[in-house]
Protein backbone atom coordinates (compact mmCIF):
# COMPACT_ATOMS: atom_id res chain seq x y z
CA UNK A 1 0.00 0.00 0.00
CA UNK A 2 1.08 3.53 -1.10
CA UNK A 3 1.93 6.22 1.80
CA UNK A 4 2.68 9.72 2.49
CA UNK A 5 6.33 10.20 2.81
CA UNK A 6 7.14 12.68 4.38
CA UNK A 7 4.13 13.11 6.30
CA UNK A 8 2.44 16.65 6.32
CA UNK A 9 4.98 19.11 8.28
CA UNK A 10 4.53 22.45 8.90
CA UNK A 11 6.56 23.52 6.03
CA UNK A 12 3.53 22.52 3.93
CA UNK A 13 0.39 24.28 2.10
CA UNK A 14 -1.97 23.78 4.48
CA UNK A 15 -5.80 24.70 4.84
CA UNK A 16 -7.75 23.91 7.81
CA UNK A 17 -6.92 23.38 11.79
CA UNK A 18 -4.08 20.99 12.36
CA UNK A 19 -5.87 19.02 14.77
CA UNK A 20 -8.99 18.11 11.73
CA UNK A 21 -9.45 14.28 12.02
CA UNK A 22 -9.32 13.82 8.13
CA UNK A 23 -6.39 15.36 5.94
CA UNK A 24 -6.53 15.14 2.39
CA UNK A 25 -3.41 15.37 0.07
CA UNK A 26 -3.20 16.47 -2.98
CA UNK A 27 -0.32 16.08 -5.81
CA UNK A 28 -1.07 18.09 -8.68
CA UNK A 29 0.10 20.01 -11.72
CA UNK A 30 -1.22 23.72 -12.40
CA UNK A 31 -1.69 22.41 -16.44
CA UNK A 32 -2.88 19.10 -15.70
CA UNK A 33 -7.05 19.37 -17.13
CA UNK A 34 -7.89 17.02 -14.80
CA UNK A 35 -6.28 18.51 -11.71
CA UNK A 36 -8.33 21.46 -13.09
CA UNK A 37 -11.05 19.55 -12.99
CA UNK A 38 -10.54 18.26 -9.38
CA UNK A 39 -9.87 22.41 -7.90
CA UNK A 40 -13.67 22.82 -7.77
CA UNK A 41 -14.21 19.56 -6.26
CA UNK A 42 -11.74 19.92 -3.69
CA UNK A 43 -13.29 23.29 -2.74
CA UNK A 44 -16.51 21.56 -2.45
CA UNK A 45 -15.06 19.02 -0.13
CA UNK A 46 -13.86 21.28 1.84
CA UNK A 47 -17.01 23.52 2.40
CA UNK A 48 -18.68 20.05 3.48
CA UNK A 49 -16.53 19.10 6.06
CA UNK A 50 -15.64 22.45 7.31
CA UNK A 51 -12.96 22.12 10.24
CA UNK A 52 -12.95 18.37 9.83
CA UNK A 53 -10.70 18.56 6.91
CA UNK A 54 -7.42 19.51 6.87
CA UNK A 55 -6.25 20.16 3.18
CA UNK A 56 -2.44 20.10 1.78
CA UNK A 57 -1.23 20.68 -1.71
CA UNK A 58 1.91 19.53 -2.93
CA UNK A 59 3.19 19.88 -6.36
CA UNK A 60 3.50 17.55 -8.97
CA UNK A 61 4.49 18.97 -12.46
CA UNK A 62 5.05 16.56 -15.49
CA UNK A 63 7.02 18.91 -17.45
CA UNK A 64 7.27 16.52 -20.32
CA UNK A 65 3.72 16.87 -21.44
CA UNK A 66 3.31 20.17 -19.31
CA UNK A 67 5.43 22.74 -21.10
CA UNK A 68 4.09 25.55 -18.48
CA UNK A 69 3.86 23.52 -15.48
CA UNK A 70 7.16 23.94 -13.88
CA UNK A 71 6.95 27.61 -13.69
CA UNK A 72 3.26 27.51 -12.44
CA UNK A 73 4.69 25.47 -9.58
CA UNK A 74 7.48 27.83 -8.99
CA UNK A 75 5.12 30.96 -9.23
CA UNK A 76 3.06 29.28 -7.10
CA UNK A 77 5.50 29.33 -4.25
CA UNK A 78 6.89 32.81 -5.18
CA UNK A 79 3.08 33.40 -3.77
CA UNK A 80 3.82 31.91 -0.54
CA UNK A 81 6.89 33.52 0.49
CA UNK A 82 4.47 36.76 0.48
CA UNK A 83 1.93 34.93 2.13
CA UNK A 84 -0.30 34.34 -0.98
CA UNK A 85 -0.02 30.82 -2.11
CA UNK A 86 -3.40 30.00 -1.98
CA UNK A 87 -4.40 33.14 -4.09
CA UNK A 88 -1.92 32.18 -6.53
CA UNK A 89 -2.92 28.38 -6.39
CA UNK A 90 -6.38 29.09 -6.87
CA UNK A 91 -5.61 31.89 -9.81
CA UNK A 92 -4.21 28.88 -11.86
CA UNK A 93 -6.15 26.76 -11.54
CA UNK A 94 -9.21 29.46 -12.81
CA UNK A 95 -6.76 30.35 -15.87
CA UNK A 96 -4.94 27.04 -16.82
CA UNK A 97 -5.74 27.99 -20.18
CA UNK A 98 -2.97 31.27 -20.10
CA UNK A 99 -0.06 30.05 -18.16
CA UNK A 100 2.67 31.65 -20.57
CA UNK A 101 5.20 34.01 -18.28
CA UNK A 102 3.67 36.86 -18.64
CA UNK A 103 0.19 35.56 -17.68
CA UNK A 104 2.18 34.62 -14.59
CA UNK A 105 3.45 37.93 -13.74
CA UNK A 106 -0.27 39.33 -14.17
CA UNK A 107 -1.26 36.99 -11.66
CA UNK A 108 1.98 37.91 -9.63
CA UNK A 109 0.95 41.37 -9.83
CA UNK A 110 -2.59 40.47 -8.96
CA UNK A 111 -1.93 38.34 -5.74
CA UNK A 112 0.40 41.45 -4.68
CA UNK A 113 3.94 39.87 -5.44
CA UNK A 114 6.09 42.68 -6.30
CA UNK A 115 6.53 42.42 -10.11
CA UNK A 116 10.99 42.72 -9.98
CA UNK A 117 10.66 39.63 -7.20
CA UNK A 118 7.99 37.39 -9.59
CA UNK A 119 10.76 38.35 -12.26
CA UNK A 120 13.33 37.42 -10.78
CA UNK A 121 11.68 33.92 -9.31
CA UNK A 122 10.79 33.50 -13.22
CA UNK A 123 14.58 33.96 -13.78
CA UNK A 124 16.62 32.54 -10.98
CA UNK A 125 14.69 30.04 -10.56
CA UNK A 126 14.71 30.43 -6.73
CA UNK A 127 11.86 27.92 -6.30
CA UNK A 128 12.41 25.17 -8.36
CA UNK A 129 14.71 23.09 -5.51
CA UNK A 130 11.54 23.21 -3.95
CA UNK A 131 9.33 22.20 -6.24
CA UNK A 132 11.69 19.58 -7.22
CA UNK A 133 11.02 18.28 -3.53
CA UNK A 134 7.41 17.90 -3.72
CA UNK A 135 8.16 16.16 -6.67
CA UNK A 136 10.24 13.41 -5.13
CA UNK A 137 7.83 12.99 -2.40
CA UNK A 138 5.08 12.06 -4.26
CA UNK A 139 7.48 9.50 -6.63
CA UNK A 140 8.13 8.13 -3.13
CA UNK A 141 4.50 8.20 -2.22
CA UNK A 142 3.62 6.73 -4.91
CA UNK A 143 1.75 9.03 -6.95
CA UNK A 144 0.77 7.58 -10.07
CA UNK A 145 -0.65 9.99 -12.05
CA UNK A 146 -1.91 13.87 -11.67
CA UNK A 147 -3.94 14.29 -9.85
CA UNK A 148 -3.30 12.24 -7.21
CA UNK A 149 -4.71 11.63 -3.50
CA UNK A 150 -3.82 10.44 -0.28
CA UNK A 151 -6.15 10.55 2.73
CA UNK A 152 -4.79 10.26 6.27
CA UNK A 153 -2.06 9.25 4.74
CA UNK A 154 -2.91 6.38 2.23
CA UNK A 155 -3.18 7.06 -1.21
CA UNK A 156 -6.84 6.64 -2.82
CA UNK A 157 -7.51 4.48 -5.66
CA UNK A 158 -11.09 5.27 -6.08
CA UNK A 159 -12.85 7.67 -7.79
CA UNK A 160 -12.92 11.60 -6.59
CA UNK A 161 -15.92 12.34 -8.16
CA UNK A 162 -17.82 14.89 -5.34
CA UNK A 163 -19.38 12.64 -3.47
CA UNK A 164 -16.67 9.84 -3.95
CA UNK A 165 -14.50 12.17 -2.70
CA UNK A 166 -16.53 13.78 0.22
CA UNK A 167 -17.63 9.76 1.30
CA UNK A 168 -13.58 8.83 1.31
CA UNK A 169 -13.22 11.98 3.69
CA UNK A 170 -16.54 11.65 5.49
CA UNK A 171 -14.90 7.23 6.41
CA UNK A 172 -11.36 8.97 7.04
CA UNK A 173 -13.02 11.61 9.79
CA UNK A 174 -14.91 8.89 11.49
CA UNK A 175 -11.58 6.76 11.77
CA UNK A 176 -9.43 9.80 12.55
CA UNK A 177 -11.70 10.83 15.33
CA UNK A 178 -11.64 7.37 16.91
CA UNK A 179 -7.81 7.55 17.58
CA UNK B 1 -16.22 -8.43 -12.67
CA UNK B 2 -13.27 -9.77 -13.74
CA UNK B 3 -13.00 -13.70 -13.48
CA UNK B 4 -9.84 -13.95 -15.50
CA UNK B 5 -6.97 -16.14 -13.70
CA UNK B 6 -4.38 -13.76 -12.18
CA UNK B 7 -1.04 -13.72 -13.95
CA UNK B 8 1.87 -15.05 -11.76
CA UNK B 9 4.81 -12.38 -12.84
CA UNK B 10 8.13 -14.23 -12.31
CA UNK B 11 9.33 -14.14 -8.75
CA UNK B 12 12.43 -12.13 -7.46
CA UNK B 13 15.60 -14.64 -7.80
CA UNK B 14 15.02 -15.79 -11.10
CA UNK B 15 17.09 -15.47 -13.65
CA UNK B 16 15.63 -12.52 -16.02
CA UNK B 17 14.30 -14.53 -19.54
CA UNK B 18 16.94 -13.12 -22.33
CA UNK B 19 15.22 -11.13 -25.46
CA UNK B 20 15.74 -9.39 -28.48
CA UNK B 21 12.65 -7.07 -29.11
CA UNK B 22 12.59 -4.15 -32.07
CA UNK B 23 12.89 -0.90 -30.11
CA UNK B 24 12.04 0.90 -33.27
CA UNK B 25 12.04 -0.38 -37.29
CA UNK B 26 15.97 -0.45 -37.64
CA UNK B 27 17.02 -1.17 -34.01
CA UNK B 28 16.67 -3.82 -31.84
CA UNK B 29 18.06 -4.28 -27.87
CA UNK B 30 18.88 -7.46 -26.36
CA UNK B 31 18.46 -7.33 -22.64
CA UNK B 32 21.90 -9.49 -22.16
CA UNK B 33 23.75 -6.74 -23.44
CA UNK B 34 22.51 -4.28 -20.96
CA UNK B 35 24.43 -6.69 -17.88
CA UNK B 36 26.28 -4.22 -15.96
CA UNK B 37 23.31 -1.28 -15.27
CA UNK B 38 20.22 -2.13 -13.54
CA UNK B 39 16.61 -2.63 -15.90
CA UNK B 40 13.75 -1.59 -14.92
CA UNK B 41 11.08 -3.69 -17.19
CA UNK B 42 7.71 -2.10 -17.49
CA UNK B 43 5.06 -4.02 -19.37
CA UNK B 44 1.48 -2.03 -20.49
CA UNK B 45 -1.58 -3.18 -22.04
CA UNK B 46 -1.40 -0.57 -24.74
CA UNK B 47 0.26 2.45 -26.24
CA UNK B 48 -2.78 5.34 -26.61
CA UNK B 49 -4.63 4.31 -23.36
CA UNK B 50 -5.92 6.85 -21.32
CA UNK B 51 -4.13 5.02 -18.04
CA UNK B 52 -0.94 3.90 -19.79
CA UNK B 53 -0.59 7.38 -20.86
CA UNK B 54 -0.64 8.58 -17.59
CA UNK B 55 1.74 5.85 -16.35
CA UNK B 56 4.70 6.31 -18.95
CA UNK B 57 4.85 9.83 -18.84
CA UNK B 58 4.85 9.04 -14.89
CA UNK B 59 8.21 7.40 -15.44
CA UNK B 60 9.34 9.33 -18.12
CA UNK B 61 9.32 12.51 -15.53
CA UNK B 62 10.69 10.47 -12.62
CA UNK B 63 13.97 9.09 -15.31
CA UNK B 64 16.27 11.41 -13.39
CA UNK B 65 15.25 9.33 -10.29
CA UNK B 66 16.20 5.96 -11.75
CA UNK B 67 19.59 7.44 -13.68
CA UNK B 68 21.09 8.03 -9.96
CA UNK B 69 20.82 4.59 -10.05
CA UNK B 70 22.35 4.13 -13.45
CA UNK B 71 19.05 2.35 -14.24
CA UNK B 72 17.87 1.96 -17.44
CA UNK B 73 13.83 1.76 -18.45
CA UNK B 74 12.53 -0.42 -21.00
CA UNK B 75 8.78 -0.28 -21.98
CA UNK B 76 6.93 -3.15 -23.51
CA UNK B 77 3.87 -3.99 -24.95
CA UNK B 78 2.40 -6.12 -28.11
CA UNK B 79 2.07 -2.64 -30.05
CA UNK B 80 4.21 -2.27 -33.22
CA UNK B 81 7.40 -0.22 -33.75
CA UNK B 82 5.21 2.59 -35.73
CA UNK B 83 2.85 2.84 -33.19
CA UNK B 84 5.25 3.00 -30.24
CA UNK B 85 7.45 5.35 -32.48
CA UNK B 86 3.83 7.41 -33.02
CA UNK B 87 3.28 7.20 -29.14
CA UNK B 88 6.11 8.30 -27.83
CA UNK B 89 6.58 11.28 -29.92
CA UNK B 90 3.81 12.52 -29.14
CA UNK B 91 4.52 12.22 -25.36
CA UNK B 92 8.25 13.24 -25.58
CA UNK B 93 9.16 9.48 -24.35
CA UNK B 94 12.87 9.82 -23.09
CA UNK B 95 13.58 5.77 -22.99
CA UNK B 96 13.11 3.13 -25.41
CA UNK B 97 9.37 0.96 -26.09
CA UNK B 98 9.69 -2.22 -27.38
CA UNK B 99 7.25 -4.19 -29.37
CA UNK B 100 6.63 -7.30 -28.17
CA UNK B 101 4.39 -7.90 -31.60
CA UNK B 102 5.98 -11.05 -33.37
CA UNK B 103 5.46 -13.66 -32.13
CA UNK B 104 2.63 -12.07 -30.28
CA UNK B 105 3.36 -11.72 -26.46
CA UNK B 106 6.20 -13.76 -26.24
CA UNK B 107 8.51 -11.57 -23.96
CA UNK B 108 5.35 -11.06 -22.01
CA UNK B 109 4.71 -14.59 -21.64
CA UNK B 110 8.05 -15.48 -20.32
CA UNK B 111 7.87 -12.97 -17.57
CA UNK B 112 4.31 -13.94 -16.41
CA UNK B 113 2.80 -10.85 -17.78
CA UNK B 114 0.68 -11.83 -20.84
CA UNK B 115 -3.44 -11.69 -20.47
CA UNK B 116 -4.40 -14.49 -22.80
CA UNK B 117 -8.15 -13.85 -22.32
CA UNK B 118 -7.41 -10.03 -23.62
CA UNK B 119 -4.36 -10.51 -26.26
CA UNK B 120 -2.15 -7.98 -24.18
CA UNK B 121 0.23 -7.33 -21.71
CA UNK B 122 -0.68 -7.16 -18.43
CA UNK B 123 0.67 -3.71 -16.05
CA UNK B 124 3.68 -5.49 -14.22
CA UNK B 125 7.18 -4.08 -14.06
CA UNK B 126 10.41 -6.05 -12.71
CA UNK B 127 13.31 -4.73 -11.64
CA UNK B 128 16.84 -6.48 -13.00
CA UNK B 129 19.94 -6.22 -11.05
CA UNK B 130 23.24 -5.90 -12.99
CA UNK B 131 24.12 -9.59 -13.36
CA UNK B 132 20.64 -10.22 -15.19
CA UNK B 133 18.78 -11.40 -12.32
CA UNK B 134 15.16 -10.45 -10.74
CA UNK B 135 14.85 -8.48 -7.99
CA UNK B 136 11.82 -7.28 -7.78
CA UNK B 137 8.31 -7.79 -9.18
CA UNK B 138 5.22 -6.16 -9.19
CA UNK B 139 1.69 -7.26 -10.88
CA UNK B 140 -0.75 -3.83 -10.55
CA UNK B 141 -4.86 -4.31 -11.23
CA UNK B 142 -4.91 -3.59 -15.18
CA UNK B 143 -6.80 -0.40 -14.08
CA UNK B 144 -4.57 0.70 -11.35
CA UNK B 145 -1.95 2.93 -12.72
CA UNK B 146 1.78 1.43 -10.29
CA UNK B 147 3.74 4.42 -8.52
CA UNK B 148 7.48 4.52 -8.93
CA UNK B 149 7.96 4.29 -5.33
CA UNK B 150 8.35 0.61 -5.30
CA UNK B 151 10.86 0.58 -8.47
CA UNK B 152 12.93 3.06 -6.28
CA UNK B 153 12.68 0.79 -3.64
CA UNK B 154 14.11 -1.99 -5.18
CA UNK B 155 16.81 0.01 -7.05
CA UNK B 156 17.59 1.30 -3.66
CA UNK B 157 18.19 -2.10 -2.09
CA UNK B 158 20.53 -3.75 -5.36
CA UNK B 159 24.35 -4.76 -3.37
CA UNK B 160 25.91 -2.34 -5.25
CA UNK B 161 23.90 0.45 -5.04
CA UNK B 162 26.42 2.52 -2.50
CA UNK B 163 29.28 1.92 -4.91
CA UNK B 164 27.10 4.09 -7.84
CA UNK B 165 24.98 6.57 -6.24
CA UNK B 166 25.87 6.42 -2.56
CA UNK B 167 27.45 9.72 -2.96
CA UNK B 168 24.19 11.54 -4.07
CA UNK B 169 22.53 13.72 -1.56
Amino acid sequence: MSRLTPAVTDSDHILGPPNAPATLVEYGDYECPYCGMAFPIVEAVRRRMGDDLRFVFRHFPLTRIHPHAQHAAEMAEAGAEWGKFWQMHALLYQNQQALEDPDLLLYAAQVGIPPEEAVTALRTHAFAPRVREHFRSGVRSGVNGTPTFFINGVRHDGEWDEPSLIAAVQNAALEGSRR
Amino acid sequence: MTVAPASKPLPAGTPAPDFTLPSGPDSKVRLSELRGKPVILVFYPADWSPVCGDELALFNEVLPEFQRYDAQLLGISVDGVWCHRAYSDARHLNFPLLADFEPKGAVSRAYGAYRQQDGFSERALFVIDRDGVIRWSYLSPVEVNPGADGILSALEQLPSHAAHAGTES
